[in-house]
């Protein structure tokens, strides 16, 4: 009688999961930026989709394009489209839909795919899109809106066809940021305003209050570690509660609340690849970041600056996971 | 006092030798792919471009004003001499040091960042201490870049990097991508 041998099957620990994936943990991300969308829509109507879409489609006809034909396809597990998502949502809404496009493009090629692909890339993708747009398109990446024109309509510069400049005086419609009113013109916005989001700025960076609703929704499920945001966010507090006691710089509230600062600790410095992994780590670079974005907002050129201060600690991550590595006991 | 720390912040960060002139790029790329040396290497930087700003004051003070068409050659050979000379004396009175120091002291004597800062530290008629203060920031803006190219580095050592951007390329643009991190310094402190 020919009896198939028992069969031993020999496998290593973790034998129980929660069924935790990258496309998992993604699509849970996602669905915490669609309210952020929503608000954008509401505020600045239909051009926040078609900016978000431009981008969206930019990172996941990239992530398509330069995709390794060995290894499988990763553009269902939605981090191309997350990149994407993150990306439109810290444009400012009357950018080009090229550049928005072109912003998706090199979130992914230089961002994610020369590093090795996801997990391996130490800058964040769509931090790294935006800087290069920024230094690439100055004007268009500082032309700020008002919240508050009609939903169908566009604004003159969203057609504007590529590498053309585009024949409109952006001052006919532009506006300043909270941060730009105070550092240029000396001029305080409310809180309720910068809670509520109808001021001018990015996409996705206007209410406040939303970002941290989304933000605590996503930290209570484990979706995120708490730590660097939260850290970021006290030493936030701490450097401006010093400075505008010494100097009579802006007050604590209105730099928690303004500029990109929420929507960057909740939805970039939680980013799992490009922060440091140590819980001590995680610490030195949330107050790191908080003190770097108050000292800049401050004295700096650049009020608007969440974006570059996170590249440069996202720079350090390496070094600060190296030196914050726990020693086994006994070792 | 406010101009001297003005000085160092922005060589050290705003206007950085490596990330922002792009000066000094060999040692940048040469040595950045371990930490250690890197961090010797800074050290290097550091020490030669103190002895570079000092030299340079006392050529800029003494000599120059007689005879200005011979600046260049002036700043290389005399820095190229002290260095020189000053690894001599090291080799003698500290090993230890030597050791640290060694071979990166006639490597980067003639390297663009080391004349640069001569030049720039003519252009802006720095004084003395003025030089002094600039060529520390210099120095630690070079090791700073450095050490994060090799941290960096390191940790991309064992990514899957595709093989068309393998190798120089991929420092390159790693090289890039933290220049543009670079820029959010743009403007610091500008108005004090």
């Amino acid at each position: 009688m020919n009896r198939n041998p028992p069969q031993l099957h020999i496998s290593t620990s973790p034998f129980v999961t929660e069924g935790s994936t990258t496309g998992n943990l993604m699509r849970q991300v996602i669905y915490a930026l669609i309210p952020v969308l929503i608000a954008a829509l509401w505020f600045f109507g239909i051009t926040a989709l078609l900016v978000v879409g431009a981008a969206c489609l930019g990172a996941m006809g990239t992530e398509w394009l330069l995709r390794d034909k060995q290894t499988p396809n990763t553009l269902p597990d939605g981090s191309a489209l997350l990149t994407g998502l993150l990306l439109g949502l810290t444009l400012p809404p009357a950018i080009p839909l090229w550049m928005a496009a072109l912003g998706g493009f090199i979130a992914i090629a230089l961002g994610k795919v020369i590093w090795g692909g996801l997990g391996s890339n130490l800058f964040n993708p769509a931090l790294l899109g935006r800087a290069f747009l920024q230094a690439a398109f100055p004007e268009a990446m500082t032309t700020w809106v008002a919240p508050g024109k009609s939903f169908f309509s566009l604004y003159p510069t969203t057609l504007a066809p590529p590498l053309f400049k585009a024949d409109v005086t952006v001052d006919s419609f532009s506006s300043a940021t909270p941060l730009g009113m105070i550092k240029f013109d000396e001029q305080l916005t409310a809180l309720d305003h910068l809670l509520i989001g109808n001021i001018g700025g990015s996409l996705g960076e206007t209410s406040a209050g939303l970002l941290v609703i989304c933000g605590l929704v996503l930290a209570f499920r484990k979706v995120f570690d708490w730590r660097a945001p939260l850290a970021t966010l006290l030493s936030v507090v701490a450097c401006s509660f010093l400075l505008s006691w010494i100097f009579g710089t802006p007050e604590p509230g209105f730099m928690l609340l303004s500029g990109g600062l929420l929507f960057g600790a909740v939805f970039m410095v939680t980013d799992p690849v490009t922060t440091p992994i140590t819980p001590k780590g995680q610490w030195i670079f949330g107050l790191g970041l908080g003190f770097l974005i108050v000292v800049i907002r401050i004295y700096g050129g650049l009020p608007e600056c969440v974006m570059f201060t996170i590249l440069f600690m996202n720079a350090l991550t390496p070094l600060i996971n190296r030196h914050t590595q726990p020693r086994p006991f006994g070792g | 006092m406010e101009n001297l720390a003005y000085i160092f912040f922005s060589a050290l960060l705003i206007n950085n030798f490596t990330l922002s002139y792009f000066l000094g790029l060999c040692p940048f790329f040469g040595v950045s792919g371990r930490l250690d040396t890197a961090l010797r290497m800074g050290a290097a930087n550091i020490f030669v471009m103190t002895i570079t700003s000092i030299c340079a004051w006392a050529l800029n003070t003494w000599v120059l004003p007689h005879a200005p068409y011979l600046r260049l050659i002036c700043f290389i050979f005399v820095i190229a001499g002290t260095v020189q000379l000053t690894e001599m004396l090291i080799k003698k009175l500290s090993p230890v040091l030597f050791k640290a120091l060694g071979i990166f002291l006639p490597l980067i004597t003639t390297n663009c960042a080391i004349l640069g800062l001569a030049i720039f530290q003519t252009n802006r008629d720095y004084g003395f201490l003025e030089g002094l203060v600039f060529a520390l920031g210099a120095g630690g803006g070079l090791t700073l870049a450095l050490v994060i190219m090799a941290g960096i580095r390191r940790e991309n050592e064992l990514a899957s990097v595709p093989d068309l951007v393998k190798g120089t390329a991929m420092n390159f643009f790693i090289a890039g991508i933290l220049s543009l991190a670079f820029m959010g310094f743009a403007g610091l402190f500008a108005t004090t």
